[in-house]
């Protein structure tokens, strides 16, 4: 039996180490679309200033861009490292999509953005754009894969329990493929990660306005951040509306968590907007609801009910003993001493082995749990509602405030009065953190709503660890924090340097803190001219 | 399926001998830059120059690493999981150092201060030093046997400890690797720089060259007399699903050269590695940088083939319960992820050869250091 502490320090680890690295993640998937707009204007009109626009930006992209190689690293050591029975239970399935990663997405990203950095001198203008395109390319595919995985663990379709080699093998790639939590969250995430890099160039560009400086420069960025912002955050809304409907279809605890829906309603059910889940009592103080709502979001139906926890917990204590069934089947037959019964046993209650399996945290042989053991481990199917109904609240709040920003921003563009509005341009500069606010408690949802399961309903978090000690994992923990605290450091503080100095960090001679004109507008606007550095 | 299941599970381990491979020779060579980076530059605009002829490489390379573990974890779950986690804090300080490379190159020249400058070099060395010296350290711990077992749920223990891994043989297999990759390292820069930058590229080749050289003969010497191997009495039939606790393995001196009996040709292996070594040590002497080079990537297949071909069809012996090592046949995926694997792996490894290649097209050059105070703004 594995000591409790240290299945929660190596869950600490990951949720860490996975939170961190999804902080440079986004904007490196959506600031590459917005170098590929920049550069194909550029390639298109020749005018400097979108070259300029690319190389600046370009230049904030890769003090991001390290980091997210850099941690990403971890993510792919950590399922071997501190997940050793969760990849031997599943590495059959889930290894495919990352091997694949590897040789679609990551190659391609890697070697172009590189030459998307050194390149400018050696490159015709149309090889240069076609660089950044396929780096762009390269790291949503990246994230295409990754997410497929990830929805493999949410929904583990296309794939079947082996009792001979006591693991999970797969039985259809393609099923795995468009397996529809994964496609899902596919649009969803990478959307998420346009609207972070459009709030991040709307936010620096609103800075350069507010302080009156390189306003041509500031004026072009901020067009492209809220045009594409606006529509990202749009996909953003709706793709998340969609995940929604896949939960309340596969995954209906975590749906229910997120809702503090504690037992069911009549259809269609109220949504509550706000209110106070109490997890003692598992009931939900002050609610503020809207009828209808929730059962039209999760069902799209008037007559179909979504399902509250209570029941969920009833229905899997009913899977919890029937997972015991497969669990005593599976030790007789693995022992040689299985009867036909017991096969047939086996196979009749297989699809709840992953249930019998929650049990090992009590008990060591799954089969002589105690009733009381069992309403443990049925209660322990539900995540912590309190948190989840609140991150989830924080995420939707977030994503609203940016849409009304970008639309608003957006018209007054259009209307050339966005300028003349400085408390919205503070808003852009200070509202920089909003997206990975809702990005972080996004994750945070969709991962911590899957507990208690590693690989829903298939392989519990507690058993998927490896076989290390908690000192092990203190003293890792540690190195990592220690580690990445002082990346962070680096890396805020040369991101801030190059935002402040903008692009007279290009060193053209063309802008605020290089020429005694001051970077205005007529002088970025000049043609093409060869560069000085 | 393209293949059946015996053939698909040999295709995989010459394939994850590939990637291996493909890492040695694109990632161990700018790491065999950064682990020369401080001796061979020495002054900042020397050090820039070495840093700029990987450059606009580097993050490609690192994939093959990258991608050479997601292979093992997808094509050999049980060795990524037994050994990534039986090898823990190896593999913890290995990603400790891999930290430093993507943000050394990327922020190393972002500021125009010396004290800064000189440590994210350091943290170069560090970076590109310790991964390949430890990778070795692993595989003289594979050659040994590696002390784990399964429980009855087939979770691996591991029950040795870290320092239980820097024993004598498993050290000196640590050099062999080590120097193999910072040869590969020097040939590249003799290439890829001038004057005196190349000149001392070029000494390092023959000192590293012949430190590998009698390194990887003491290494071949003692895995001959001292080292026991292992061999299968009675296994299961390599077609059948993986399971890697069924079958019979004794602990034999003298086992891991047997393959080389069995099939003489395995023998070109080492002669390759050996021949090629010197070879690369002649041509630079010579002036011949570009062969040297391809000389010194000869020497990463000859010495990883080496390994694997001794310990085939081992890939992760287990010392304390022989017959529960991880083989070729019983530590693989499923028929249909292998298949799904080698048909990704056929149609884009050859399209990643090809960019590669462009990208190398497009930034060849010898980089000076005229070049690099032309371009300071935009060089790493």
């Amino acid at each position: 039996m594995l000591d409790p502490d240290f299945v929660d320090l190596s869950r600490w680890q990951f949720a860490i180490t996975a939170l961190y690295h999804f902080l440079f993640v986004p904007l490196t998937l959506g600031l590459t679309w917005i170098l590929v707009i920049m550069e194909s204007v550029y390639v298109m009109t020749g005018k400097q200033v979108y070259k300029d626009m690319t190389k600046f930006w370009g230049k904030l992209f890769g003090i991001n861009f390290a980091l997210g190689v850099t941690t990403g690293l971890t993510m792919e050591f950590e399922f071997g490292t501190n997940w050793a029975y969760y990849s031997h239970y599943v590495g059959d399935v889930f290894g495919a999509p990352l091997a694949i990663e590897g040789l679609m997405a990551f190659f391609l990203e890697s070697t172009f953005v590189g030459m998307f950095f050194l390149g400018w001198e050696r490159l015709s203008k149309r090889q240069h754009l076609m660089v950044t395109f396929l780096t762009a390319l390269g790291t949503n595919l990246s994230a295409l894969w990754i997410l497929i995985a990830n929805g493999w663990m949410q929904n583990p379709v296309g794939a079947e329990f082996s009792l001979e080699t006591m693991r999970m093998e797969m039985t259809s790639f393609s099923e795995v493929f468009f397996n529809p939590v994964a496609q899902v969250k596919f649009i969803h995430t990478v959307s998420a990660g346009y609207v972070a890099a459009s709030m991040f160039v709307a936010g620096i560009s609103a800075y350069y306005l507010l302080k009156g400086r390189d306003l041509g420069f500031a004026r072009r960025s901020m067009a492209i951040a809220l045009g594409f912002g606006l529509a990202s955050i749009c996909s953003v809304i709706v793709l998340g509306d969609e995940s929604g409907y896949e939960a309340g279809e596969v995954q209906q605890m975590k749906l229910a968590a997120m809702e503090a829906e504690w037992h069911t309603e009549e259809a269609p059910a109220a949504f509550t907007v706000i209110g106070y889940p109490d997890d003692e009592t598992m009931e939900t103080k002050g609610a503020i609801k809207i009828p209808y709502a929730l059962g039209i979001i999760a069902t799209r139906s008037l007559d179909e009910e979504v399902t509250g926890i209570k029941e969920l917990v009833a229905h899997n204590e009913q899977r919890i003993r029937a997972g015991m069934i497969a669990f005593g089947a599976m030790t007789a037959i693995r022992a040689g001493e299985g009867t036909e019964q017991d096969k047939a046993l086996f196979e009749a209650n297989k699809k709840d082995l992953g249930y019998g399996l929650l049990l090992k945290q009590f008990t060591p042989d799954v089969v002589d749990a105690t009733e009381e053991q069992t309403a443990l481990a049925a209660r322990g199917t539900v995540p912590d509602v309190t948190l989840m109904f609140w991150t989830f609240r924080i995420m939707v709040a977030s994503g609203f405030l940016m849409l009304l920003m970008f639309g608003l921003g957006f018209i007054l563009m259009a209307r050339r009065r966005l300028e003349s509005h400085r408390w919205l341009l503070r808003a852009f500069l200070y509202g920089i953190p909003l997206p990975w606010i809702a990005i972080e408690t996004g994750w945070f949802v969709a991962e911590y709503g899957r507990q208690p399961w590693a690989i829903g309903e298939v392989l519990p978090t507690f058993l998927a660890t490896s076989t290390l000690t908690k000192t092990d994992l203190i003293i890792s923990l540690t190195g990592f924090i220690a580690f990445y605290t002082i990346l962070a450091v680096i890396e805020m503080y040369l991101m801030f340097k190059f935002a402040r100095l903008g692009p007279s960090s290009l060193h053209t001679g063309r802008y605020h803190f290089e020429s005694p004109t001051g970077g205005t507008a007529t002088l970025a606007d000049a043609p093409a001219a060869p560069l000085k550095d | 399926m393209v293949l059946d299941y015996e053939t698909l599970k040999f295709v995989w381990w010459v394939l994850v001998g590939v990637l291996l491979v493909g890492f040695a020779i694109m990632d161990g060579m700018d790491m065999g830059v950064g682990a020369l980076l401080p001796f061979l530059g020495k002054n900042d605009p020397e050090r820039r120059v070495i840093i700029n002829t990987v450059g606009p490489h580097w993050d490609g390379n690192q994939v093959w690493f990258i991608t050479a573990g997601g292979a093992i974890f997808a094509a050999w779950p049980a060795v990524y999981a037994a050994s990534f986690s039986g090898f823990y804090f190896a593999m913890i300080l290995v990603l400790f150092a891999l930290f430093l490379r993507p943000v050394g190159f990327d922020y190393r020249s972002k500021l125009d201060n010396l004290q800064w400058r000189n440590t994210w070099d350091w943290g170069l060395l560090v970076g590109s030093a310790v991964p390949p010296l430890v990778f070795g350290i692993a595989f003289g711990n594979l050659l040994q046997g590696v002390p784990f077992h399964y429980d009855e749920i087939m979770r691996p223990w591991y029950t040795g400890s870290f320092f239980g891994l820097l024993n004598p043989f498993a050290l000196l297999v640590g050099v062999v690797s080590l120097s193999m990759i910072i040869l590969h390292g020097a040939t590249f820069l003799q290439l890829r720089t001038e004057k005196v930058i190349a000149d001392r590229a070029q000494k390092a080749v023959t000192v590293i060259g012949l430190i590998f050289i009698a390194t990887f003969a003491l290494a071949g010497i003692w895995l001959a007399l001292g080292i026991d191997g292992f061999e299968i009495v009675k296994d299961r039939p390599h077609d059948a699903l993986p399971v890697p606790i069924g079958k019979e393995v004794i602990i034999a001196e003298g086992a891991w050269l047997k393959n080389y009996s069995l099939y003489p040709m395995a023998m070109l292996a080492p002669a390759l590695a050996f021949a090629a070594a010197a070879l690369a040590i002649l041509f630079s002497r010579a002036g011949r940088a570009g062969w040297a080079f391809f000389s010194s990537s000869l020497v990463q297949l000859g010495t990883i083939f080496t390994a694997g071909v001794s310990m085939f069809p081992f890939v992760m012996p287990s010392s304390i319960n022989p017959g529960h090592s991880l083989t070729v046949w019983d530590a693989s995926s499923s028929h249909l992820t292998l298949n799904v694997m080698f048909i990704s792996a056929v149609i884009f490894v050859p399209i990643i050869i090809a960019y590669t290649t462009w990208n190398f097209w497009k930034m060849w050059r010898v980089v000076t250091v005229k070049e690099i105070e032309e371009q300071s703004h935009l060089a790493y």
